[in-house]
C-alpha cells in the first residue's frame, strides 16, 4: 500500500508536436520557439512542451487551461493513447513508453481507466453491457462481470436502468454509465477528460459530489481535466495549469489563488468567489490573542466573516484540530476578499 | 500536318497480330488451366444445384410458408408478409414456379458468396488506407465495365454454365457490400473507439465488439445492394447457361412475345421488392437501440 505521498504518476520533461516532422521540430521547441511561430513556419503544432508534473497517489489532480492548451493530448499520455514525441511518462516507476502492446493492454485493463467528455458510450450496449465492458475485455465471464457491473451501476445510483440502451439516457445519467465503466475495473487511477463539462451547472455539481463521495472511500489516484476553477477549486488537491502546452503553474488551489504565477492564471481566478475559495489558513498571521473567537483553519473566509460579526470581534484565533495556530485579523480578510489587479 | 489530320494508330497488321496475341495468351493458359479451375469450383456447382433442385421439387405450400416465415422475420409487418404470399401464389398461377425457384437458388448462393467474401475485403479496407487506395480502383472496375464484356474470359475458362453465370453474377454484385462494409466501419465513432482502446481491447476485441455491431445497419444496406444487383443480373447471366426467369425473357426478346417479356419481368421486380422490404426490415431489428431514442 503506498503512502500519502508516493507519486502514482510521474511525468518528465515531455513533448508533444504534432505534425510529419515531430521529431526534428522538438529542437526549435526546446530552443525556445513559440507554438503560433512553429505554427507558422513550419507548420507543426506544439501540443505539449516540457511538462514536468508528480501526481501523488490518492489525490486529485487537476489539469486546466484553455481550449487548445493541450490537456486532453496530456491526459492522453499517461496511457499512451498518445506518443510523445519525447520525454517519460511513469506510472509507479514503470515507463509506459517501454511497454510492448500486449503490457500496455494490460495496463489500460487493470491500472488506468478513463471517462471521457462526451461519454463514449456504445449504443449498441444496454447501461448494464456499457459497464461490465472493461471487465469482458479483460475476458472476465458473463455472470462475474454482470454482477459486478450491478454493483457500480449502483454506487452511482442508476439501478433499474441496467437494460436501458444508453441512447434513452439523459447527458447527466450517461456520464454516471461512464464513471461506473472506469470504476467497474477497479483500476487505481482514474483518468477523467473534461467529464463534467457538456453537464449542465446542477448536474454537474450532483456529478462532482457523487465522485468526491466515491473518492472519500476509493482513494483513487485521479486526473481530472476542466476549464472551470470553481470545480477544480472543489475537486482538485493539486492544480496544473496549461497554457500553449506549458505548464505555467502547479500548486495546491490556496496557492493558486492567492498567488498566480502569471496573468494568464490570474485572469482564471479573477472572476472566482474569493470568500468561498480561500481558506484561513492561506492568510493568518501568527500569534494569538486570548478570548478571541476561534475559526478552523480549513474554513474559508465567508465563514471566518460570519463568526467574527457574529461575535463582534476584530480578530480570531485560528485552530487546527482544535488547537490554536495563529490568527487572522479582519482587515486581512477584507483585504483578501478584495479582487486584485 | 499529317499528324493533325489522322490520328496515329498501329498498323492494322500490328494491331490484328495483337489482339491475336493476347487471344492465344488467355486460349493457352484457359487450356491449360481451365480443369484446375473449373475443380476449384466444383463445390460451388455441387451446391448450387443441391439448393436448385431442394427449391424446385419441395411441396409447393411448403416454399410459400418458408418465404412467409422469413418475411416475417424479416420486416415484422404482415402486410409484408400478406403481399409475399400472395406474390409467389400468383407467381406459381402464372406457370413461373420452376424458373422463379431457379432464380431464388442462384439469388441466394450468389448473395452468400458476396457476403462471404465482401464483407472480410471490407474489413481489410478499413483496416489500412493501402488496402482500401488498391481495392477501390477494382470495384469501380467491376462496377463500370459492361457485364458483356467481362463475360468473355469467364466462358472462355469455364463454358456455358451455371458457375460462369454465377461468377458473372458475383462479379456484378460484389462491390456494394465491399464498399459499404468498409464505410460503416470507418464511419464508427472515433470517440467510442478511443474508449476502447483505453480499456485495453485488442484489435479483434474492436472488430468485433464495436466497429461491425455498429456498422451493421451499412453492411446491410450492402447486403440489400448485392441482392438487388444480383437479381438485375439474371437477365444476362441466362445468356450463358443460367436457368430462372431471365430465359424466358431472353426469348420473349428474341421472338417479340410481349406477354411472356412482361409476366417474367414482373416477376423478377416482384421478387426484387420482396426481397428489399424484407432485407431492409432485417437491418433495421439490428438496431434496438434506436428505437425510441431518448426516453427521459
Ligand atoms: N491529432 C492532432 N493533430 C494535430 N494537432 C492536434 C492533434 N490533436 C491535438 N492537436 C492540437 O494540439 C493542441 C492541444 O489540443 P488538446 O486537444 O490537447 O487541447 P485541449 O486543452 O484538450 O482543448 P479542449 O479544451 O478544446 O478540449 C491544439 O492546438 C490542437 O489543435
Ligand atoms: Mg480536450
Amino acid at each position: 500500500m503506498s503512502t500519502d505521498t508516493d507519486t502514482k504518476v510521474a511525468i518528465r520533461d515531455l513533448y508533444k508536436i504534432f505534425g510529419p516532422r515531430a521529431a526534428v521540430m522538438t529542437e526549435h521547441v526546446r530552443a525556445g520557439m513559440s507554438k503560433d511561430d512553429l505554427l507558422d513556419r513550419h507548420g507543426h503544432v506544439v501540443g505539449l512542451r516540457a511538462i514536468d508534473l508528480d501526481v501523488t497517489a490518492h489525490h486529485i489532480q487537476v489539469v486546466m487551461g484553455l481550449s487548445g492548451s493541450g490537456k486532453s493530448t496530456l491526459i492522453r499520455h499517461i496511457n499512451r493513447l498518445i506518443e510523445p514525441t519525447a520525454g517519460e511518462v511513469l506510472v509507479d516507476g514503470v515507463d509506459v513508453l517501454g511497454m510492448t502492446q500486449q503490457e500496455l493492454r494490460e495496463f489500460r485493463r487493470s491500472k488506468a481507466s478513463m471517462v471521457f467528455q462526451r461519454f463514449a458510450l456504445m449504443p449498441h450496449r444496454t447501461v448494464a453491457d456499457n459497464v461490465a465492458y472493461g471487465l469482458r475485455v479483460q475476458g472476465i465471464d458473463r455472470a462475474e462481470s454482470a454482477e459486478r457491473s450491478r454493483h457500480w451501476i449502483d454506487r452511482v445510483g442508476l439501478t433499474g436502468y441496467e437494460d436501458y440502451y444508453t441512447t434513452q439516457l439523459s447527458g447527466g445519467m450517461q456520464q454516471r454509465v461512464g464513471l461506473a465503466r472506469a470504476l467497474a475495473t477497479d483500476a487505481e487511477i482514474l483518468l477523467m477528460d473534461e467529464p463534467f463539462s457538456a453537464l449542465d451547472p446542477l448536474i454537474r455539481t450532483d456529478m462532482q459530489d457523487i465522485l468526491l463521495d466515491l473518492q472519500s472511500e476509493l482513494h483513487k489516484t485521479i486526473v481530472f481535466i476542466t476549464h472551470d476553477l470553481e470545480e477544480a477549486l472543489r475537486l482538485g488537491n493539486n492544480i496544473a495549469i496549461l497554457r500553449d502546452g506549458e505548464a505555467v503553474q502547479i500548486g495546491t488551489p490556496q496557492e493558486i489563488v492567492m498567488r498566480p504565477a502569471d496573468d494568464y492564471v490570474a485572469e482564471f481566478i479573477k472572476d472566482i468567489n474569493r470568500g468561498r475559495a480561500i481558506e484561513v489558513a492561506s492568510i493568518m498571521e501568527s500569534g494569538h490573542v486570548n478570548g478571541a473567537p476561534e475559526v478552523d483553519a480549513g474554513a474559508v473566509l465567508d465563514d471566518a466573516l460570519q463568526s467574527l460579526i457574529g461575535a463582534g470581534a476584530e480578530v480570531a484565533t485560528v485552530t487546527r484540530d482544535g488547537k490554536p495556530v495563529g490568527s487572522v485579523r479582519l482587515e486581512r480578510i477584507a483585504a483578501a476578499l478584495a479582487r486584485p489587479d | 500536318m499529317e499528324l493533325f489530320d489522322k490520328f496515329p494508330t498501329l498498323g492494322d497488321q500490328e494491331l490484328r497480330d495483337l489482339k491475336k496475341a493476347i487471344d492465344r495468351g488467355f486460349r493457352d493458359f484457359s487450356r491449360s488451366h481451365g480443369e484446375a479451375i473449373e475443380n476449384f469450383f466444383d463445390p460451388l456447382l455441387q451446391f448450387l444445384v443441391w439448393f436448385e433442385r431442394l427449391l424446385q421439387t419441395s411441396p409447393w405450400p411448403l416454399i410459400v410458408l418458408a418465404v412467409a416465415v422469413f418475411a416475417w422475420l424479416g420486416a415484422r409487418n404482415w402486410l409484408v408478409v400478406v403481399g409475399t404470399v400472395a406474390a409467389f401464389l400468383a407467381i406459381g398461377y402464372l406457370g413461373m414456379w420452376r424458373d422463379t425457384m431457379a432464380t431464388l437458388a442462384i439469388v441466394s448462393v450468389a448473395t452468400l458468396i458476396c457476403i462471404a467474401v465482401g464483407i472480410p475485403i471490407g474489413i481489410a479496407m478499413a483496416r489500412s488506407d493501402r488496402v482500401q487506395a488498391a481495392i477501390t480502383p477494382l470495384l469501380d472496375v467491376m462496377q463500370t465495365i459492361p457485364s458483356f464484356v467481362y463475360l468473355i474470359p469467364v466462358v472462355m475458362l469455364l463454358g456455358i454454365g451455371k458457375v460462369p453465370g454465377l461468377i458473372a453474377v458475383c462479379i456484378y454484385a460484389l462491390p456494394p457490400i465491399v464498399r459499404l462494409t468498409n464505410l460503416g466501419i470507418r464511419l464508427v465513432d472515433r470517440e467510442v473507439l478511443e474508449a476502447a482502446d483505453a480499456f485495453g481491447a485488442s484489435y479483434t476485441q474492436k472488430l468485433f465488439g464495436v466497429q461491425i455491431p455498429l456498422a451493421l445497419p451499412n453492411i446491410f444496406a450492402g447486403v440489400n445492394q448485392t441482392i438487388m444487383m444480383s437479381l438485375a443480373m439474371v437477365v444476362i447471366a441466362s445468356m450463358i447457361g443460367v436457368k430462372g426467369l431471365g430465359v424466358p425473357v431472353l426469348r420473349a426478346i428474341s421472338n417479340q412475345y410481349l406477354a411472356l417479356g412482361l409476366m417474367n419481368g414482373l416477376a423478377i421486380v416482384v421478387l426484387a421488392i420482396i426481397f428489399d422490404r424484407i432485407s431492409q426490415g432485417f437491418g433495421k431489428n439490428l438496431q434496438k437501440h434506436r428505437r425510441d431514442e431518448h426516453r427521459h
